[in-house]
């Protein structure tokens, strides 16, 4: 080994990179790409699809044609159970420029939709018939999809389509039903009900307690796309075929964040091979959970099928709110009983969650309440009440978003009762291992985030009487609430790497809806094959690529991670397969080298090197590509794996008007490695700024008397705008968490949560005054 | 019917129906422009009239016949990015990019706006002749272009440094 | 959206011309200003014109008049009256009523008569599958037992309790402008405060306007204590939403004495609202808080709540008591408002 090399061996800022190996396991090694000083990794790079977006070259799902076709319209239902008695398309169906109306009594024969966690291929939000019959489910299902030559004249017949129903009793008040609520069998496929000791006596034993319950109304996720998709059944070759539709592709331009489900969900919907679907979703204009398989996907596959024409279905806003679920409602009961120190020696968190017979997700609200803290006694549960609507699905931290609002607010109510700082309560209940499942953090710094991002806050400025300081007519309070989400890295992922002279492709069916999921891999991609980032391409957003990747559960990075690292040892493999005995490589193994500048390098020996190309040229080949499985997700066996962080605002209460304005917000998180510190950045603050609107003014308006959403409008249903929104801090330990590919965690989903109760506190310590019921409007502090 | 569409003369004839992003959308394909909420409660529409910024989903596009209209199509010079168009990328003004060229268009209108001295509801003092700028003056101004992904800072980040350096117009 | 002739008037003659033309016993026309508030009620089938008038090629001259006030074409755009310098130094509430409301773009597009005649928000309103007596007289109100948060305490009745929208309006009532109309019987002028109807049993009857009659111009009285008036819009974002309460006022002292009083409110209101009862009981009356409360609550006596709007009157009362007391300060301090 030469003196170079030797050093080399012992620098900490490494170049060539090795090839990752068995992270998930107790006793593996990290993904060299988790070390400090990885050259590419955590770059502010700017988004590589930045152009497009700026200056319209961003293709968008309702912005493709197809010769031929045709714009539909839906019709709504007004009643929320109940049968359709007759829908009247006469005068439609007659008017200027509509090619057909479609309705239960035309429409083609359906399978049920496979549901999002009840079946493997489940990627639709219920399992209600589509257009099969004449029942109603709830109040604004489609029941009728007209199909015209403009959307101008769709929208006028749908506006003529005329629907007598014969309703019948329907449960639409969530007071009601949840006096009828049940245990579900399962919140997010574990049990709805833990139980560690006996958390009730505990609490009743305890010196100090808090009991409250919180509440939080239902939520849409308003992307600003609203939900479109272009399509047409096509033959092969790609021309349209007049008849015999059965040796048809479905060409579908959808925006999803889930083409490959949406595929498996829609072959079994249409009985047709898998094969003989085809999305592609190249940008989506926000998902946060709701760009998922809708009605409206399936209603215009099969209206294109009915007239055999392509068609475009772009919902409206309203027809967003009427097709697409949202986050449901939920009553949550915090009770917390403590020692003299702080210490927890009971805590509960039980309640009830708004949902339907046909779909599955209980909004688990007690996520982040079975790894946040350590108590002696634990009883966490979920109820479901029935109700006729629309099926609620997942919206960004489902269960952490809300939940954190009860528990993170109910923590500062008992940290006033014990006469302590919030943090130095959390900080004296920050448990040795998961307080539910017993196993070791894979990697845990929350402390060292709320210490640095309270020094940077300027916490300890913080007033410790409410409404004790004030700047004219606005009280000023400080809040702070714990953030968290889970590490996942679901089954399934697969990517391809294709390697030239020239760079590589890495393709996988993974989802870019603003995440920066295209930049931040090419620059992995880049520093793990030891390329420039300009010599990389990243293709995603095609059900025909690699694997099956679900944008969803800030799981992406991490799976699409994984699969990267399993194709870059096949390749690895593949190149040295391809070395002849002239190669100066030759008889390497795969864990004897790196990949660095171009090519690929003996880990001990630096003149041992050769570049990909002289690799392939060598061979005769013009390219390699290799497509591998990711690794199993054993890591999640073996650790307690979540990303944390804490939550700092400072509001103003105007003593007058009672107005909030939320002053200061920072956000100091531990997700092990950051990748992209620009994106980055901007995926904290987004989350956050969703958590402004969850905790000030977002709520869904079902009018309990007819299950009707009325408020389906971002007129109506707040979003917060440019004002309401300050400079927003953003800091990360960045310590790497050695389990997961790259030390990273996903970081889509954690922004969101601690805020509403970090708002709430703050405004408590403004002027006094403790809301649980979000959004925290004015007229609950008058 | 005739409108001049980022400095060509288009001609259509369209529905009375037809608004002004569906034109531009659906009659000449010029898809940059987005419809997000089409009742002119969330900015994505966002273009210039003659110079001024304006809702296209609100406007029937046969009552701007013979207007200048410009898109986010044409911001851009054939050879260079409008100065505010790469001042968003550089800030990270934008994540999904749906509500960008809403948002790039409004900027440039607000940034007319204010070289014109026009107040806003957070002017301290109406009377006043020249309007100064800052970052609160931006983000009321900017306060009609929602960003469900969050890039408000960015944005704000945006366009101050493009007024900062002088060179946006 | 139904079909629809759209017809461009050059003038206000040819407006109420081609607008008696085309109504009849069936057909029915309206005029079309920017478009932001029709246009959309429209999409949603709440209108159903079969013909519209556009009338923004209609003066957008601000003139001043004989008596020093001022004269606003009815298709001048909000942001043209907004930023008028004469506006802002004379009459600064209403450059900061109009740019409290709505956004940027739409205020470049909305023009004044067209503001002064938007339609409520009420959500059952807007949602042709419920009841409102709004859309059409009789067939119930569902705000009643529904959702009314936004909806008016004062001026309401059984039938309907739907708030005006507009924030230029509140403004205008307070500065005493007069709405100048033409109509196919000849021109009159209207108060404003006279222009909108309480709701009664016919809330689907707004205004007082007559068939195809057409707002012209606006105009506003010379009013020297306008130059210190102001305006306050309390809402659930900071931006970019309707007012919960508005509150347009002006002050002139006498010594310790309020000498004149201009007062409106919006968010609170079947209609904009000109707290008349408020201004009297100011009016000659001591600048003390103790008046300001007695006013304020001899004006909110009369409000009518429902469990979901009834902070309003608190939050009226105290935003009312702030502006009205900053005015005071302002025109004790004899600074700008």
């Amino acid at each position: 080994m030469s003196a170079l090399d030797k050093r080399r061996s012992g620098d900490n800022q490494p170049s060539g990179v090795a090839l990752a190996g068995d992270y998930w396991r107790p006793d593996g090694r990290p993904d060299p790409l988790s070390e400090k000083g990885r050259i590419g990794i955590g770059a502010p790079l700017s988004r590589v699809d930045g152009v497009e977006k700026v200056t319209g070259g961003a293709r968008f799902a309702g912005e493709f044609t197809f010769e031929g076709m045709v714009y539909a319209a839906l019709v709504y239902s007004t009643i929320a159970n109940g049968r359709i008695l007759t829908i009247d398309r006469q005068e439609a169906e007659s008017m200027n420029g509509v090619v057909r109306v479609m309705t239960h009594e035309n429409a083609p024969r359906l399978n049920l939709p496979p549901v999002f966690l009840m079946s493997p291929n489940g990627a639709a939000g219920d399992d209600h018939p589509i257009m099969q019959n004449d029942r109603v489910h709830w109040n604004g299902q489609p029941v009728a999809l007209v199909l015209a030559e403009t959307q101008e004249q769709a929208d006028a017949a749908a506006e003529r389509i005329h629907v007598d129903y014969q309703a019948e009793p329907a449960m639409t008040d969530f007071e009601l039903a949840k006096t009828q609520a049940r245990q579900p069998d399962n919140v997010l496929g574990g049990p709805a009900e833990i139980t560690i000791g006996d958390a009730d006596k505990a609490f009743e034993m305890a010196a100090h307690r808090v009991d409250a319950i919180y509440r939080t109304p239902r939520h849409n996720h308003n992307a600003i796309e609203p939900h479109a998709l272009t399509l047409a059944w096509v033959k092969e070759d790609g021309s349209e075929k007049e008849s015999e539709r059965d040796g048809e592709t479905l060409r579908i331009h959808d925006a999803s964040q889930c083409v490959d489900l949406a595929v498996a969900s829609l072959a079994e919907v249409f009985g047709i091979d898998a094969a003989r679907i085809h999305i592609t979703s190249p940008f989506v204009g926000g998902g946060f959970g709701g760009k998922t398989l809708w009605q409206h996907q399936i209603l215009a596959a099969a209206a294109a099928k009915l007239v055999g024409r392509p068609v475009r279905l772009a919902l409206s806003r309203k027809g967003v709110y009427r097709v697409v679920g949202g986050r449901t409602c939920t009553e949550q009961r915090v009770a917390l009983g403590a020692d003299a120190d702080g210490r927890l020696k009971a805590l509960i968190h039980s309640g009830v969650v708004a949902m339907t017979r046909h779909n599955n997700l209980p909004e688990p609200f007690f996520q982040a309440t079975k790894c946040l803290y350590a108590a002696d006694h634990i009883r966490l549960s979920i109820d479901v009440a029935d109700m006729h609507m629309l099926a609620n699905t997942f919206m960004r931290a489902p269960g952490e978003s809300v939940g954190t609002f009860a528990l993170e607010s109910a923590l500062d109510e008992l940290a006033e009762q014990l006469g302590m700082d919030p943090l130095e309560l959390r900080a004296r209940n920050e448990p040795e291992q998961d307080p539910t499942n017993g196993l070791a953090f894979s990697s845990r710094h929350l402390l060292e985030a709320a210490r640095a991002g309270a020094e940077r806050f300027g916490w300890a400025k913080r007033p410790i009487q409410p409404g004790s300081q004030r700047e004219d007519e606005w009280q000023i309070g400080m809040g702070c609430a714990t953030a968290t989400y889970p590490y996942m890295r679901m089954p399934g992922a697969a990517a391809r790497i294709t390697l030239t002279g020239e760079g590589a492709t890495v393709d996988i069916a993974a989802h870019e809806m603003g995440m920066g999921t295209a930049t931040v891999q090419t620059q992995i991609a880049a520093a793990r094959l030891g390329l420039p980032v300009e010599r990389i391409q990243f293709r995603y957003g095609d059900s025909k690529l690699a694997g099956r990747v679900l944008a969803g559960g800030s799981q992406q990075t991490a799976a699409i991670g994984g699969a990267v690292i399993a194709a870059h040892r096949a390749l690895v493999i593949e190149l040295l397969a391809l070395l002849g005995e002239n190669s100066p490589l030759a008889g390497l193994t795969p864990d004897d080298v790196e990949c660095r500048d171009g090519g690929l390098c003996s880990s001990v020996d630096a003149s041992r090197f050769e570049t990909y190309e002289q690799i392939l040229a060598r061979a005769g080949r013009r390219e390699l590509s290799v497509e591998t499985d990711a690794a199993d997700s054993a890591e999640l066996a073996n650790w307690s794996m979540h990303s944390f962080g804490t939550i700092f605002c400072e509001v103003g209460v105007s003593d007058v008007t009672a107005e909030i304005r939320v002053r200061r917000l920072l956000g100091s998180f531990d997700c092990g490695r950051i990748l992209n510190a620009k994106t980055a950045a901007s995926q904290f603050r987004g989350g956050m700024i969703m958590g402004l609107g969850l905790a000030l003014m977002e709520e869904t308006l079902f009018d309990p008397r007819s299950g009707r959403v009325m408020n389906p409008s971002l007129a109506d249903y707040h979003v917060p705008v440019q004002m309401d929104v300050p400079e927003i801090d953003v800091m990360w330990t960045d310590i790497p968490d050695p389990h997961t590919p790259m030390g990273a965690h996903g970081i889509g989903e954690i922004g969101i949560t601690g805020v509403g109760a970090a708002v709430a506190n703050a405004v408590y310590n403004a002027c006094g005054k403790r809301v649980r019921e979000l959004p925290v409007t004015l007229d609950k502090l008058l | 019917m005739q409108w001049t569409i980022n400095g060509q003369v288009r001609k259509a004839e369209v529905d009375f129906r037809t608004s002004l992003l569906d034109l531009l959308r659906e009659q000449f394909q010029l898809s940059g422009t987005k419809e997000g909420c089409n009742q002119g409660a969330c900015g994505a529409c966002t273009v210039l009239v003659d110079g001024d910024r304006i809702n296209a989903c609100l406007a029937l596009a046969v009552q701007y016949q013979g207007r200048s209209i410009t898109t986010v199509e044409g911001l851009a010079t054939d050879t260079h990015l409008h100065p505010v168009q790469a001042a968003f990328i550089e800030h990270d003004g934008f994540q999904c990019g749906y509500c960008t060229p809403g948002q790039l268009c409004s900027a440039v209108g607000m940034i007319g706006e204010l070289e014109r001295d026009q107040p806003s509801a957070v002017t301290a003092d109406l009377s006043a002749n020249e309007i100064e700028w800052n970052r609160d003056e931006l983000r009321e101004r900017m306060s009609g272009n929602l960003c469900r992904c969050g890039a408000y800072n960015g944005i704000t980040d945006a366009i101050a440094a493009s007024l900062a350096t002088e060179v946006v117009r | 959206m139904k079909a629809f002739d759209y017809h461009q008037a050059v003038d206000s003659e040819q407006a109420v011309a081609q607008a008696v033309r085309v109504s009849g016993a069936e057909d029915m026309a309206k005029y079309l200003g920017g478009g932001t508030n029709l246009v959309d009620l429209m999409r949603e089938t709440v209108e159903r014109p079969d013909a519209l008038i556009d009338v923004t090629a209609l003066s957008h001259a601000i003139d001043e008049t004989p008596e020093g006030g001022l004269l606003i074409g009815a298709a001048t755009t909000n942001a043209e009256l907004a930023g008028d310098i004469r506006v802002r130094t004379r009459y600064p509430m209403l450059s900061r009523a109009i740019l409290t409301g709505a956004s940027a773009q739409i205020r470049n597009m909305a023009t004044v008569g067209g503001n002064l005649l938007q339609r409520t928000r009420c959500a059952y309103f807007y949602d042709m599958a419920t009841h409102c007596n709004k859309r059409e007289p009789g067939a119930g109100c569902d705000a009643h037992e529904g959702f009314h948060r936004y909806h008016a305490i004062l001026g309401t009745s059984s039938s309907c309790m739907a708030t005006h929208p507009s924030d230029m309006a509140v403004a205008l009532a307070a500065l005493e402008a007069r709405i100048h109309l033409r109509g196919p019987d000849g021109d009159r002028q209207l108060p404003l405060t006279e222009l909108h109807r309480e709701p009664g049993e016919r809330p689907d009857i707004e205004t007082e306007l007559r068939p195809q009659e057409l707002i012209v111009a606006i105009e506003l009285p010379r009013l020297p204590m306008a130059a210190r008036s102001g305006y306050r819009k309390v809402r659930d974002r900071a931006s970019y939403a309707f007012a919960l309460v508005s509150v347009a006022s002006m002050v002139a002292l006498d010594g310790g004495t309020i000498q004149d009083v201009r007062l409106a409110l919006g968010g609170v209101g079947t209609k904009p609202w000109r707290a008349y009862r408020a201004e009297e009981a100011l009016r000659g009356q001591p600048a003390t808080e103790a008046t300001l409360v007695t006013a304020v609550d001899a004006e909110l006596a009369a409000a009518k709540t429902l469990p979901d709007n009834a902070f309003k009157v608190e939050l009226a009362r105290r935003t009312m008591i702030a502006e009205l007391s900053r005015r005071i300060a302002d025109a004790r301090s004899g600074g700008d408002a």
